[in-house]
């Protein structure tokens, strides 16, 4: 730091009312933004939970299909097809659906059931207690131990249920990289179980999941598919499908959006005034900088210099504000989806770089405006 | 001679309505110098002051300091003019009150990009050539006028340039507290390496003055030779 940056320092920190409703201001417009575009980024992530949890390189669909919401069966001619197009590693059925639980209680419970194919299990959880072997035996679920799991009860291994008239029993219980968003528990079975058991209409396949042999054959095997009459997503091709669902064609992205331009521009407002009014008190005496024979350069400089300053100290508590009652929150909600991730720091780090602009864009014009001749004629 | 003015002439307003604040106002100042101008308001003291020290640009007229024509520099060569061959001070010494006594008169050299540390010592010394050392922690508006005045040339000074400006130095303070200064001034700043311009409109300071011109309607009407 050079003499002439310790001098805008000190103007800065002297001024102690304005220095703090700076900081303050774009703390919390940090703090809106950051708790907006992490809510947002939660629920988005969460939505897609199920692409994440069953980790499938590429996902088979009917064309039709824009989220995880929608599963439209699949015939089960498509799945052989599909195994017989070259460069597929290997490809498994899905059953992907909603089935409701009667507890022992006696309580109904909706809940979301993921058959996993009988012969390879891929996409199967992480077991935490049981084995998996156990799935199958009569009857056998898996229930995944997240924040819904509760809503069943939180069975143990022997628990019995009906689910849609027939006989369930828990043999394990598991664990996901990710709960979902809608607050539904998940059990997890065999796929053949699942459309014996479960209401399935004429075509059985939710998803055909598959890995294909090399990245390269990729783009042949979507080819093929296409020519099935069906569609191919690569993992992040449906996540990033299913996140563009819930942003543009639910509400939910407009309002989260409209959100976080209401807090930048309050943001942009408390800070650029309070630095208007913080230049203003000063101007005079920048008149007279100039006079005495400070640059353009010195000037902007030390103008600049100060916006920085309470730009990242700002950007630096409001991150902390915000990651710290994201935490808290978690701790107290454990469904509460929203997560800071780097691109939103990055994101609202852009933005606080436009307040910081904008705030010394306005001081240093006004200030490159005075003529020393006005402040020489008092 | 330090300074040499010839036909400046300075106008403000419109092509169509012109108000003349400088007339054709030629004039020169030595070395050693305290020269004052004087006259009643409105006469163009100020205007004349800012053209000379490189503030405001003439529309006609050149201006030689040290051999040097003035208005020829660019920005920042003027910037640079000022910063280390000009001392001002101003009529409201326009301190910065969130700053020491002392960071305020550093500022110069700081400007200079003279290192914060060299730049507060010498802030410290220059203090204390006008007495005021035991303040120069405290900020300007705990200072009387009388030594805000003197934090002013000490800010002044701090270059060491060559030509010092004063527009009217001694408007705010009481007549007591006027006279100390200028006598100050006189007695411990002006020297033979250096030429003081003082405008003012107080006549019971013009005793310092070495010489002085009067100013009438935007022109010089007579020059008379100050008494000590
Ligand atoms: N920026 C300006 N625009 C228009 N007219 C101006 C401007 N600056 C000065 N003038 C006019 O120029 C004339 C000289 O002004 P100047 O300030 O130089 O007078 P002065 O002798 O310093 O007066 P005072 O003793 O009151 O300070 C005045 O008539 C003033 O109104
Ligand atoms: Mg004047």
């Amino acid at each position: 730091m050079n003499a002439l940056q310790t001098v805008a320092l000190k103007l800065l920190f002297n001024d102690k009312g304005k220095f703090f409703t700076l900081i303050i201001g774009i703390m919390f417009a940090v703090l809106l933004m950051m708790l907006m575009t992490a809510t947002f980024t939660g629920i988005i992530q969460k939505t897609s939970s199920q692409i994440i949890n069953l980790n499938a390189d590429m996902w088979v669909m009917d064309p039709s299909v824009d989220s995880t919401r929608d599963n439209i069966p699949i015939p089960d001619y498509v799945l052989d097809a599909v195994r017989s197009i070259q460069g597929v590693k290997f490809a498994v059925p899905l059953y992907s659906g909603s089935g409701l639980v009667k507890l022992s209680s006696g309580r109904y419970q909706a809940t979301q059931i993921v058959g996993i194919d009988d012969s390879t299990l891929f996409g199967r959880p992480q077991i935490i207690d049981g084995n998996i072997n156990a799935i199958f035996n009569d009857d056998a679920f898996i229930a995944i131990k997240d924040s819904d799991f509760s809503k069943l009860d939180s069975p143990k291994n022997g628990t019995t249920f009906e689910v849609n008239d027939h006989r369930g029993i828990i043999v394990g219980t598991g664990k996901v990289s990710m709960g979902g968003l809608f607050g539904t528990p998940t059990l997890y079975t065999l796929y053949s179980r699942a459309i014996k058991d479960l209401p399935t209409t004429r075509f059985t396949i939710s998803y055909i999941l598959l890995n294909p042999k090399n990245t390269k054959d990729i783009s042949y095997i979507k080819q093929e598919v296409t020519k099935l009459g069906y569609k191919t997503w690569t993992r992040q091709e449906f996540i990033d499908a299913n996140s563009n669902y819930y942003m543009f064609k639910t509400g939910l992205g407009t309002n989260i959006v409209i959100m976080t331009l209401v807090s930048f521009i309050v943001g942009l407002s408390v800070a650029g005034q309070t630095f208007y009014a913080f230049v203003l008190e000063n101007l005079e005496k920048f008149g007279a900088l100039k006079a005495i024979g400070a640059k353009k350069r010195d000037l902007m400089e030390m103008i600049f210099f100060q916006a920085a300053i309470v730009g990242f100290l700002g950007y630096g508590f409001g991150v902390f504000a915000s990651s710290t009652l994201i935490a808290l929150a978690k701790l107290r909600l454990p469904n509460y989806a929203s997560v800071v991730t780097f691109p939103t720091m990055i994101f609202s780090f852009f933005l606080v770089l436009i307040i910081v602009s904008f705030s010394s864009y306005i001081g240093i014009r006004k200030i490159l405006k005075i003529e020393p001749f006005d402040i020489f004629r008092g | 001679m330090i300074l040499e003015a010839k036909n400046l002439v300075k106008w403000f307003g419109t092509e169509e309505n012109k108000t003349y604040a400088v007339k054709d106002v030629s004039f020169s100042v030595n070395y050693g110098e305290m020269l004052y101008i004087v006259g009643p308001s409105g006469s163009g003291k100020t205007t004349l002051l800012s053209i000379i020290s490189g503030i405001l640009r003439p529309n006609a007229g050149v201006v030689f300091v040290k051999d040097k024509e003035l208005w020829k520099l660019n920005d920042n060569e003027m910037a640079d003019f000022r910063l280390f061959s000009i001392g001002f001070v101003f009529q409201d010494f326009h301190l910065f009150p969130r700053l020491t006594s002392v960071e305020n008169v550093a500022i110069p050299l700081i400007l200079q990009k003279k290192s914060w540390e060299e730049s507060i010592a010498a802030g410290y010394k220059y203090l204390e050539i006008v007495g005021l050392k035991d303040r120069a922690d405290l900020p300007p508006h705990k200072l009387s006028i009388g030594e805000q005045q003197r934090v002013a040339i000490a800010r002044a000074i701090i270059s060491e340039p060559d030509l010092l400006i004063f527009d009217e130095p001694t408007a705010s303070l009481d007549g007591d507290t006027g006279k100390k200064i200028i006598s100050f001034v006189r007695d411990n700043i002006l020297s033979a390496k250096k030429a003081i311009i003082i405008v003012t409109h107080d006549n019971r300071i013009y005793n310092y003055a070495t010489r002085i011109l009067r100013m009438e309607d935007g022109k010089i009407m007579a020059s008379n030779k100050g008494e000590f």
